[in-house]
């Protein structure tokens, strides 16, 4: 199958740059700011987009992005929600890859066949459930992939030669490289392991390889984007969610400029990556 | 497909972790090397006649066993029935059964070559087990325990702080032990080259379940044998207190495939079961993934969980460990629930009439021992886990009852 995900890498290595892959969490601060901030995306120049789907405990999550699920879930988000919010986006975009990620709860309760075959006709390329390892497959990733729906697996400093092929089998549409042994939004990564990192990865497969957790300034996403096929940024945006809101943490006309601005900045970063080592 | 008839409840879980549907290893990639090697690790440990020597040995001279099987015959004469009997694994070193198994797990990081030891802790009493085996055998020692866990156990957290652990007061969520289990994982997930992770229960990936089951398992081994030795036969009921589940596994597991004797697992009910303000999962709850199994959780429609309620920290937690759900599934144990007033009273009872004042999670083990020993006939032997003793709990106690409580 051919679909947005691969149609977009396609077209970025024409362009011979990598993907910045941009986070946030659906429902924050409110569902409509929040859909908001997903359409400015493209724009601001997002290629791909991860929608965080809220969960009261996610346990692979820095204090950024934990805070970004709370508020979405006071403010009333649900999964159904989340797959609303993306059917809206997915109306006046064709073209962006939009993958959803959070943990496996939220997902089982909702019945996995059912989850499926709505996220797919919302408009969804792509799932990353951080708590589905390989060895829990049969779970969602087998009928995921039998519905046409991409499986994005992680892959970590602890996942040596030996263990890469079985996190790469049943894989698609990309590999999300978490660049440290932490949570999101921890330390920052070093440019230098992560490029060899990649390259280790691409001995085991043609996919492209995009880096995340610990990414924040334009800066090292520029360094990132080197050596790699994408550069995720996830922390940073919520945050810049979170400075924008107003002392009662609802959302002000700075909230969507405040993410977008960024995104930009991120953008430039990612697109000057490779023209200044060439 | 045919069904086979189960002829043993015992042979759980399979090589992936599962008992039945519940069980498993969801947890982040960065985890699964390390708790693959952790599985090789015990399987090696287990097969080998030095490590059980280790543990027979440390058992025996540091932690005080075999505990005793206590006749309680004011008890027993106060409720007209059954002959209530209690093991008392409050007489460990460090107050409670949660040592069984930290002296295990420690004793294979140890071997593992780990140096620095992370847990989550509740009541407390698993951060001291953790925090005397650490000091014991010159450990780091790191315990995360809810905010609110910290302030209504403050005695264990002065203990943890004299052994030399460093405890860390967790803020996020409702601050009590689910926050803490999320804290710990995001610390291993930090640190998981040179950490262990020493669960307090048998809950988590895949093998913790079935590894703390193993280690507690010598409560219902001992109490075969003492209960042979004292009556010459083996019990007729079996009725422990469920937090996680560990203490309630390790009575009940080497009992599970003698099918003529009744096992009941006693949730916190909290304000009761209607109220919403309880810690029953598996009455209260439905099965759904948390802390790296699935199992029975306390949640929401949408699978958001939520938050637990009882007066004893050690029972409130959401989750339940995956035997348990599957033991309740195919009707081996029977789950009861104890209401917050009902441990309080069986707390004071049993200091009263037994001068032995429990802790307030087997306190709720004591409440259904109440209903239930008077049904039965005089000559029905009905064993209770006293899982811990009462010391930590005095100030929640004194705070329910005003503090000249009589
Ligand atoms: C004395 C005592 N009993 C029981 C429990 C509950 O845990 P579990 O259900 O794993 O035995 C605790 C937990 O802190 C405890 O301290």
């Amino acid at each position: 199958m051919t679909g947005r995900i691969e149609r977009r890498f396609a077209a970025l290595e024409k362009e011979n740059r990598a993907a910045l892959v941009t986070f946030t969490m659906a429902g924050d601060p409110d569902y409509a700011t929040a859909v908001a901030i997903l359409k400015a995306l493209p724009k601001a120049g997002a290629d791909i987009i991860e929608l965080g789907m809220p969960f009261t405990d996610p346990m692979a999550d820095g204090p950024a992005i934990q805070a970004a699920g709370l508020r979405a879930l006071k403010a009333g988000q649900n999964m159904k929600k989340t797959l609303a919010a993306v059917r809206e986006f997915r109306a006046g975009d064709e073209a962006t890859p939009l993958v959803l990620m959070g943990y496996y709860n939220p997902i089982y309760v909702y019945g996995v066949d059912t989850f499926l075959a709505d996220a797919k006709a919302a408009g969804v390329d792509g799932l990353i459930v951080v708590d589905l390892p390989p060895e829990e497959d049969a779970e969602l990733c087998l009928p995921a992939l039998a519905t046409g729906v991409n499986f994005i697996r992680l892959a970590t400093p602890t996942t040596d030669d030996k263990r890469l092929p079985t996190v790469l089998t049943n894989t698609s549409g990309f590999v999300y490289y978490v660049s440290i042994t932490g949570i999101t939004g921890a330390a920052a990564p070093n440019p230098d392991n992560v490029k060899s990192a990649v390259e280790r990865i691409k001995r085991h497969t043609k996919l492209p390889v995009c880096v995340g957790f610990g990414v924040r300034t334009a800066e090292q996403a520029r360094a990132i984007a080197q050596g790699a096929d994408g550069v995720v940024v996830g922390s940073a945006l919520v945050e810049a969610v979170r400075q924008s809101l107003s002392p009662d943490a609802k959302s002000t006309a700075a909230t969507v400029p405040g993410v977008t601005e960024l995104v930009h900045a991120l953008a430039q970063g990612v697109r000057s990556a490779r023209a200044s080592c060439r | 497909m045919t069904v086979q008839p189960l002829n043993s409840f015992r042979i759980g879980p399979d090589e992936y972790g599962h008992f039945g549907i519940y069980g498993g290893r969801f947890v982040a990639e960065t985890l699964m090397p390390l708790i693959l090697e952790l599985e090789q690790a015990y399987a090696k440990a287990k097969a080998d006649p030095e490590f059980k020597k280790e543990m027979d040995g440390y058992l025996t001279h540091y932690v005080g066993r075999p505990s005793p099987l206590y006749f309680a015959e004011r008890l027993t004469e106060h409720c007209g029935g059954a002959k209530i009997y209690l093991k008392r694994e409050e007489l460990n070193h460090t107050g409670a059964h949660k040592v069984n198994n930290v002296l295990g797990q420690i004793l294979l990081a140890r071997r593992m070559g780990k140096q620095r030891i992370i847990a989550e802790t509740g009541a407390g009493m698993h951060g001291v087990a953790t925090a005397t085996l650490c000091a014991r055998f010159g450990l780091e020692c790191i315990v995360y325990m809810g905010a609110v866990d910290v302030e209504r156990q403050k005695a264990n957290v002065f203990r943890m702080h004299m052994l030399g652990a460093k405890v860390v007061p967790v803020e996020s969520g409702a601050k009590t032990l689910k926050d803490a289990m999320n804290e710990a994982l995001r610390d291993w997930v930090t640190n998981v080259g040179s950490t262990f992770y020493c669960i307090g229960t048998v809950a988590g990936p895949h093998p913790y379940p079935m590894m703390v089951r193993d280690f507690q398992s010598i409560i219902g081994r001992e109490t075969r044998e003492q209960m042979m030795e004292a009556e010459g036969r083996l019990p007729d009921s079996l009725i422990a207190c469920i937090g996680g589940g560990s203490n309630a596994m390790g009575l009940f597991h080497p009992f599970l495939d003698d099918k003529d004797i009744e096992i009941y697992g006693v949730e916190a009910a909290g304000h009761g079961l209607d109220s919403g303000m309880h810690a029953a999962s598996i009455e209260g709850g439905r099965p759904g993934v948390l802390h790296g199994n699935r199992t029975y959780l306390l949640m929401d429609d949408d699978g958001q969980i939520t938050e637990a309620h009882s007066i004893s920290a050690g029972l409130d937690y959401p989750g339940v460990g995956p035997e348990h759900a599957w033991l309740h599934d195919v009707g081996r144990v029977a789950f009861l629930s104890a209401t917050d007033d009902e441990a309080l009273r069986a707390f004071q009872l049993l200091s009263k009439l037994e001068g032995i004042i429990p802790a307030l999670e087997p306190a709720h083990a004591i409440a259904k021992v109440l209903d239930l020993a008077p049904q039965k006939p005089k000559d029905h032997l009905m064993v209770v886990n006293l899982s811990g003793r009462g010391d930590k709990d005095l100030d929640t106690v004194a705070r329910h009852l005003g503090s000249g409580a009589r």
